[in-house]
């Protein structure tokens, strides 16, 4: 009986101290992180940063949870969020649709924010990025660097997202060198396709094989792989989603990054500046959301006439001069 | 097609083959005592994660190495445990592991490391890289020979060397010595075996000792060789492949080595096929392409294998009449 009490009043003191931290935590924002978690070198991560700039800026606090329990966890932890008051909750990464779709509909007065996926509700703001714009420019910059006039790019696996990458990258390619080679091969078929990096590093080997000296890895984790198979054989790579120029400095050409930090920086802050609106924006080189990355890792690599195109490709895609083609609008490439 | 090609898609095959043999003769040791381990896949797993580990604080490949075998060997343990000391359901104890390696790499990754479960980059240094052999360099020039030598006998890990010289010494050991004698027959007849006064236990975990030697090393092929880290979930299924060629080959060491490298092959021949223009037909879609090394191997499988019959006491706990 004794230890049954016991029991009672830890629960009790438990149900406080949750009460506690619910009404701290009124009008905060939260954000709750994919299954990569929070510390992923990537996506998570990225979010994670830019909610902390939002926070270091701003003074305010943000409310977070890393999910270990996989898929089953997502709906309850978003609606348990809901339900203390935090406002706006951002999820990143479209895993989230499904559960975001059933909870944000039963909190018609909280704001959700969902990162590269769109859910169609009048309290969610949907952030996508145009892949096809940043893959344009670092297919500009990987044509200019190539000498063999053979570049690569290598795709997970044949699916929609991706083959925006690699069309964007084609494109790009393209219009500095009409003559250009692009190989393009899938590591799988499917999404354990991400993780495989022993296969990866023979796909890259494959196209170095065929002659080509810059391949664009859009594996997530397997594109490791690529950029070590790369730098073995001394060619060039380019990285995807993060800065990657750091993994092989002076073999990672650029990487073709996808700025969720910027992405969940500007929806916090419009949130607390009271501008939050619910819609479904798109972000490209214009809102310098997608773009290739410079640092001092690959400055050796970037020559001032890539330098030049770059800039050059930048100002005309944001004029509207470059239209550059989107595989998801049509599920087809053009070149 | 010329020469070079052939031989750079022939050395592909190796390198996809490598981690392949090394679990596959794993798993012919032990299902060979009468233990199956469908947890092959965990194994790798878990010693690629040990062996990225070792190599990212120590800096040694080598130390790397036994701590990948060593990874394997816990879980070989455990196993053991399970299936023959309390004399556990094989399958449902290797499955159990399949699912901890999973989740245990992941979480030990991401706390250890905070990088989403990927262990740091290793460098040149801290793995076990290409090894030129003597003349390599020299020799590339010379017609037909130079590529051959350079290109397909040179180039490769040091692991990859160990794998294939491992076949031959697993066909001796399992034909030609006393040990591999009693093991076979520990797999087909364990009762014969303790009537003539050997202990089935002790011969069943030297058996498992074998497998996680070499599977720890195929393991650590995959995050210290042939990549540079261990990320979440990279043995990708080869577990379960490695699987599929034992009963291919009817657990014997050298059609394993031959099924390994031919699933290796498909795979090469895969990858250089994909978006390539063939006369007359065009580019085939990628998909079609890369379905192409399953529905080849269920034609083998189907049409030209045959029956394949696993040793009869596989799966079997033996318990000791009184």
């Amino acid at each position: 009986m004794i230890n049954f009490n016991r029991h009672l009043a830890a629960l009790a003191a438990g149900v406080a101290a949750t009460a506690m931290i619910a009404g701290a935590a009124l009008a905060d924002p939260a954000l709750l992180y994919d299954g990569g978690g929070k510390y992923d070198k990537g996506f998570n991560e990225s979010a994670f940063n830019g909610a902390t700039r939002w926070a270091q800026e701003t003074g305010g606090t943000f409310g977070e949870i890393d999910l270990t329990g996989g898929d089953a966890q997502r709906e309850q932890s978003l609606r348990q969020f809901a339900e203390r008051g935090y406002s706006p909750i951002l999820v990143p990464g479209f895993n989230w649709v499904s559960s975001l779709s059933t909870v944000a509909a039963e909190f018609p007065d909280t704001k959700f924010v969902i990162i590269d996926s769109f859910v169609d509700l009048p309290n969610v703001k949907s952030i996508e990025f145009k892949e096809q714009e940043g893959s344009y420019l670092v297919g500009v910059m990987a044509a200019l660097a190539s000498k063999t006039g053979t570049v690569g790019v290598i795709p997970a696996f044949n699916f929609e997202l991706l083959e925006a990458f690699a069309c964007g990258y084609k494109q790009g390619a393209l219009s500095v060198n009409p003559q250009i080679k692009v190989l393009q091969n899938y590591v799988g078929t499917a999404f354990e396709a991400f993780n495989d990096v022993a296969k990866a590093t023979e796909v890259a080997n494959t196209q170095i094989d065929q002659g080509a000296d810059v391949v664009f890895a859009v594996a997530g984790g397997a594109g490791n792989g690529v950029l070590q198979a790369a730098a073995d054989r001394g060619v060039l790579s380019i990285g995807v989603d993060q800065n990657q120029n750091y993994m092989h400095p002076g073999s990672v050409l650029t990487s073709m990054q996808k700025k969720v930090d910027v992405a969940t920086y500007e929806a916090f802050k419009s949130f607390s500046e009271g501008t939050f609106v619910a819609d479904h924006t798109v972000l490209g080189v214009a809102e310098d959301g997608v773009g290739p990355a410079f640092d001092d890792n690959n400055a050796s690599l970037i020559t001032p006439e890539i330098k030049a195109a770059v800039d050059d490709a930048t100002a005309k895609i944001i004029s509207g001069e470059i239209k550059v083609h989107d595989f998801r609008s049509d599920k087809a490439c053009p070149v | 097609m010329d020469l070079i090609d052939i031989v750079n898609i022939l050395a592909q095959t190796v390198r996809l083959a490598t981690p392949l043999i090394l679990a596959c003769l794993a798993g012919l040791y032990s299902e060979r005592a009468g233990i199956v381990d469908i947890g092959l896949e965990g194994k790798l797993l878990a010693s690629a994660f040990t062996a990225a580990t070792v190599a990212a604080l120590t800096g040694s490949p080598w130390l790397a190495l036994l701590a990948g075998i060593g990874g394997a060997l816990l879980f070989s343990g455990v196993h053991g445990l399970a299936s023959i000391n309390f004399k556990g359901n094989q399958t449902i104890s290797g499955v159990a592991l399949n699912f901890l390696a999973a989740g245990l790499t992941t979480y030990l990754g991401t706390s250890w490391f905070k990088r989403g479960g990927f262990t740091p980059q290793l460098s040149a240094d801290q793995r076990f890289g290409p090894l030129q052999l003597p003349f390599a360099a020299e020799l590339r020039n010379v017609p037909i020979i130079g590529p051959i030598y350079s290109g397909l006998i040179s180039g490769y890990s040091l692991i990859t060397y160990f794998a294939i010289l491992a076949v031959p010494i697993t066909a001796w050991v399992l034909f030609r010595t006393r040990f591999g004698l009693r093991l076979r027959a520990v797999g087909e007849n364990p009762k014969a075996i303790d009537t003539a006064g050997i202990s089935v236990t002790l011969l069943r975990y030297q058996a498992l000792i074998i497998t996680a030697v070499l599977v720890g090393i195929g393991g650590a092929y995959l995050s210290i060789a042939a990549g540079a880290g261990f990320i979440p979930n990279m043995a990708a299924g080869r577990g379960y492949i490695a699987l599929a060629a034992l009963i291919f080959a009817k657990w014997k060491p050298w059609p394993a080595l031959l099924v390994c490298l031919m699933f290796g092959f498909l795979d090469a021949v895969q990858l250089r096929l994909q978006g390539i223009k063939f006369p007359y037909i065009g580019e085939i879609p990628v998909q079609a392409i890369q379905v192409l090394p399953y529905i080849l191997t269920v034609i083998l499988l189907a049409g030209f294998i045959g029956r394949a019959v696993a040793p009869k006491a596989a799966g079997l706990p033996y318990t000791k009449e009184r």
